[in-house]
């Protein structure tokens, strides 16, 4: 089975790679891009029957650092 | 004073970190990341900077997951000393053993250069031997030392005095211009200037030589 696990940081914390993109964006021509926010997206390919806490627990230990990000769990 | 400097694959201030211990008096042993255990009778565990797992997945998040970072948080835990130096400082926070995270530079480029910083407090082993109030040049060598703490921590630090030293001119954006902070038992101090590349004459100043005294006279007579 498989899983994506989608981090973004969260409301409140500033991006500034983000912020640099918008800028770029902007250079670029695009108007009206109001905000740009960067997260990661992580693939997990796991033993058939891993459940969804496990994979919250991987999140919550290792794949997210929770001051200040947020985690969202796809199961594929 | 027996200091313990752990290395992790990635670590490149671990020597200039040893040889400042060992030129304030101490006894180092190096401890590589796989060990699970620290020498007997450890004093001061000392996290030393550079890009450990070449900051993959965030700075400091894997060799926080390292065997003997389980050792360091015990140590720190049952009041023992530790001293986190840059990515040192990453890896405290990525244990949790200090609060808060370091995000990326604001100006999002590399600084490496030297920076003034304000002792905040002298109330800890690690600033006893400067002056609140005492402006030291220490360099810094990161890309991502933007201190950031949700505003309950701010406070707690702030009323606590655990804020150790802050950026006069701040260079990354962080939060109060903190440059380093101390844990609540005050034993615990990350921070993201480099004290041991300012410790002897040829590193161009010694601002940084009094932490490893202090460091050095406080633990000896502990």
């Amino acid at each position: 089975m498989k899983a994506r696990v989608h981090i973004m940081l969260k409301t409140g914390v500033l991006d500034p790679q983000g912020e640099a993109v918008r800028h770029a964006l902007g250079s670029l021509g695009f108007d009206g891009v109001n905000s740009v926010r960067q997260g990661k997206v992580i693939e997990l390919d796991l033993a058939d029957g891993t459940d969804e806490a496990t994979i919250n627990d991987m999140c919550e230990r290792l794949l997210a650092n929770t001051v200040i990000e947020s985690y969202r769990v796809e199961i594929l | 004073m027996h200091a313990a400097v752990v290395v992790f694959p990635g670590s490149n201030c671990d020597r200039d970190l040893a040889v400042a211990l060992q030129r304030a008096g101490a006894r180092v042993t190096m401890v590589w990341h796989k060990d699970t255990a620290l020498p007997q009778g450890v004093d001061l565990i000392a996290i030393p900077g550079g890009f450990s797992f070449g900051d993959y997945l965030r700075c400091g998040a894997i060799a926080a997951n390292s065997p003997i970072s389980q050792s360091v948080k015990a140590h720190a835990e049952k009041g023992g000393y530790v001293l986190g130096v840059c990515n040192g400082f990453q890896i405290l926070t990525e244990t949790r053993v200090l609060p808060g995270t370091l995000l990326r530079n604001a100006g999002l480029k590399y600084i490496c250069r030297p920076v003034d910083l304000t002792v905040t407090t002298a109330g800890s082993p690690f600033t006893c031997r400067y002056e609140a109030g005492q402006t030291i040049t220490v360099p810094i060598a990161h890309h991502d030392g933007n201190y950031h703490a949700d505003s309950d921590t701010l406070a707690a630090l702030a009323d606590q005095d655990r804020i150790a030293f802050r950026y006069v001119r701040n260079p990354n954006g962080s939060v109060d211009d903190i440059a380093g902070i101390l844990s609540e038992n005050r034993r615990v101090l990350g921070m993201m200037p480099h004290p041991e590349r300012m410790a002897e004459p040829a590193h161009g100043g010694t601002d940084g030589a009094a932490m490893f005294a202090g460091l050095v006279d406080q633990l000896a007579n502990a």
